[in-house]
């Protein structure tokens, strides 16, 4: 069967004063009909601009996609008009954001931001929207749904109203939920409780996710198959197992390095990566990775790996000219 | 909320008491009586006027008598708190409630149109310049937001006559009381605050419109024209509203330059010529008339803030 959503080379810039910003180069993905695949990386490396132009909701100017494709029932999402774009927002593909205290209208009613897109997409009646609106509340697990309906955002916790904004994505049954680390301004035990609604959502709606985080633990518990990002490159991409029990990017494998795991029989040191990631302005013309990496060789410096796969392991792909199985680390 | 304006009209008794003290010491302060001649009246005569409107009394009786607190040397109680705010010194024949009955609803008039022009040019110019931001329209709807800051009543008037009534001849040079009579006047009243809105709007708009919220209504699929008029507005005009109190009483008591120019018989002229000829019963109840607008209308604009932000409350 067809992949659900298929990504091709996406490429957006943005012109600043400074220069452009190279903020996602060539990114291609494939998301199959109810699958969940996470997304991670540093802040900065262009998971949310990526993402964000699936739907073409960068700001232009400064923004601009530049080049690739986003195929999804069979058009390129890219190619529409506002008219069409607009009709598989909110519809078709929903999304939900980081932080939940600003992203909701200050100003309205939580009915009224849910009723809308249900007035919208489904051409529901006031009365229509507003009994549904109550469901949506109900299914993700507010209480006295009835009455709050008509409350004003800041009359929620932020873990309600990360369940609000969810049960807005939700609302017109789209076929891809896209989270941009909808956990990451939560406290931990929030946390928790967000994630089990989302799984258990997934179980009864059946929609494909893309959960963007940088927390490798959450992800671990919820999606399929996880691609990693730097410098707006995908550099390794795998399902779920095969990246946390045998990684292949050097950056992978110092991004769970930096994770602390209760399993740990010693007590391991958190080493975090050093370095920081490369301007986007001025992009090498190598790896990225390069001057971070403890793998490096010289080859690194001159071309830019792209994605190849993993030999002996489906689906798993990785851009090192390197393999980390049969190195030695360069200690600094 | 009934609760809090209870309390608010409440705590504006101190506030009006304070100010009429303040209006009544000032205007008793400067030089010179209402009776004061260049050539001078017979001692007698002024002794005698004194006398007739209380002014031999001493200062504190003069004070109690215009509130209305004591009886008046013709033996009544006949003060601000009876809505009498006396006799004018200068026109004889008519009391100060005469005047402002004359007067008054010209100047309120000629307010309420400039302050509709001033919203009603200043919020769409201001919206545009946001939305368009650097394109011709920003520049040009704040090339009239500098024009209209920088370039005072007094030479807008003037201009105003010269270009549309002189040389186009749309509109009358003066006068007041036909529709086409007051537009120039309440262009050139309203124009400096329809200024002062746009850039508050354009400034507060370009905010907004950079929000998580608003990001949040496109991608549910709304139309631009909805997340502008139903996302958008309503949060950029909350900053907007806080100057609507204090410029509504600016443009009414501020219209004393237009009404000159334009030879509008309104209050304005009045309370300057009464200040010059001392009539002290003009001047105080202008003020305190326009010290209770001002209140009242910083009341409407809280009432306006709590029903456009719904985070406010009054307890
Ligand atoms: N409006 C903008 N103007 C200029 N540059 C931008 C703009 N938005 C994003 N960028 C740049 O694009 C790059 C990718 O940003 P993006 O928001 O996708 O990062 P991210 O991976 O989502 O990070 P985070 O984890 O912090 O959300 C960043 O380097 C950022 O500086
Ligand atoms: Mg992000």
């Amino acid at each position: 069967m067809a992949p659900l959503l298929q990504v091709r080379g996406l490429t957006t810039i943005f012109d600043t004063q400074d220069g452009v910003v190279h903020a996602v180069n060539g990114v291609s993905f494939d998301l199959n009909e109810g699958e969940t695949l996470g997304v991670v990386g540093e802040s900065g490396c262009g998971k949310s601009v990526s993402m964000l132009s699936i739907l073409r909701l960068i700001p232009e100017p400064p923004g601009r996609i530049v080049g690739g494709e986003v195929l999804f029932e069979g058009r390129d999402l890219l190619k529409l008009d506002q008219n069409e774009i607009r009709k598989i927002r909110g519809n078709k593909i929903a999304m939900i954001f980081q932080d939940p205290m600003t992203s909701l209208n200050p100003v309205l009613t939580i009915g009224q931001q849910i009723s809308e897109a249900l007035e919208l997409h489904l051409n529901m009646t006031k009365e229509e929207a507003r009994q549904r609106t109550i469901e949506l509340l109900r299914l993700v697990h507010i209480p006295e749904a009835e009455s709050r309906v008509n409350d004003y955002p800041h009359q929620f916790s932020g873990g309600m109203r990360q369940r609000v904004m969810i049960a807005m994505a939700l609302s017109c049954n789209p076929k891809v939920l896209i989270a941009d680390e909808p956990t990451t301004a939560l406290d931990v035990t929030i946390q928790a409780q967000i994630v089990d609604l989302v799984k258990e959502l997934r179980r009864e709606l059946g929609m494909a996710i893309i959960w963007i985080t940088h927390d490798l633990g959450i992800v671990a518990g919820l999606a399929h198959r996880v691609q990693v990002m730097y410098a707006g490159y995908i550099v390794e991409r795998a399902n779920v197992h095969d990246l946390y029990a045998n990684p292949r990017h050097p950056y992978t494998l110092g991004l769970l390095r930096s994770l602390p795991r209760l399993d740990a029989r010693t007590r391991e040191k958190l080493t975090p990566i050093e370095g920081l990631p490369p301007d986007l302005i001025t992009l090498p013309l190598g790896c990225p990775f390069y001057p971070r990496c403890s793998y490096r060789v010289p080859r690194c410096l001159d071309e830019n790996p792209a994605l190849h796969a993993v030999d002996g392991q489906d689906g798993h792909e990785v851009a090192c000219w390197v393999d980390v199985t049969q190195r030695e680390e360069i200690r600094a | 909320m009934t609760r809090y304006i209870i309390r608010r009209i409440l705590s504006m008794i101190p506030v009006l008491i304070f100010i009429s003290l303040v209006t009544f010491a000032l205007a008793h302060a400067v030089p010179g009586g209402p009776f004061d001649r260049e050539k001078p009246l017979p001692a007698e005569i002024k002794a005698n006027l004194n006398r007739y409107y209380g002014l031999d009394q001493p200062l504190w009786k003069q004070y109690t008598d215009w509130i209305g607190l004591t009886r008046n040397p013709s033996g009544e109680y006949a003060g601000v708190l009876q809505f009498k705010f006396g006799p004018s010194y200068s026109s004889r024949s008519r009391t100060v409630n005469d005047i402002f009955r004359a007067h008054l609803p010209v100047s309120a008039q000629l307010g309420f149109w400039a302050l509709c022009i001033a919203v009603g040019m200043g919020v769409p110019l201001g919206i545009i310049a946001a939305l368009k931001q650097n394109s011709f329209w920003d520049y040009f709807s704040m090339a009239i937001a500098i024009f209209g800051v920088s370039v005072p009543n007094i030479v807008l008037g003037p201009i105003f006559i010269l270009i549309f009534a002189l040389t186009l001849g749309w509109f009358p040079v003066a006068g007041w009381g036909t529709p086409a009579q007051m537009v120039m006047p309440a262009f050139a009243l309203g124009l400096n605050s329809s200024a002062l809105i746009a850039r508050l709007t354009r400034a507060s708009m370009l905010q907004v419109i950079r929000e998580d919220y608003i990001r949040t209504a496109r991608a549910k699929g709304l139309a631009e024209r909805v997340v502008i008029i139903r996302h958008a507005l309503k949060n950029a005009f909350i900053p907007v509203a806080t100057i609507l109190g204090p410029m509504f009483a600016a443009l009414l008591t501020g219209t004393f330059v237009v009404e000159q120019i334009f030879a509008i018989p309104g209050m304005g002229k009045y309370f300057i010529t009464s200040i010059t000829n001392r009539d002290y019963p003009v001047v105080m109840g202008t003020t305190l008339l326009y010290a209770v607008f001002l209140v009242i209308a910083n009341l409407i604009v809280d009432i306006t803030y709590a029903y456009l932000d719904p985070r406010i409350h009054y307890e």
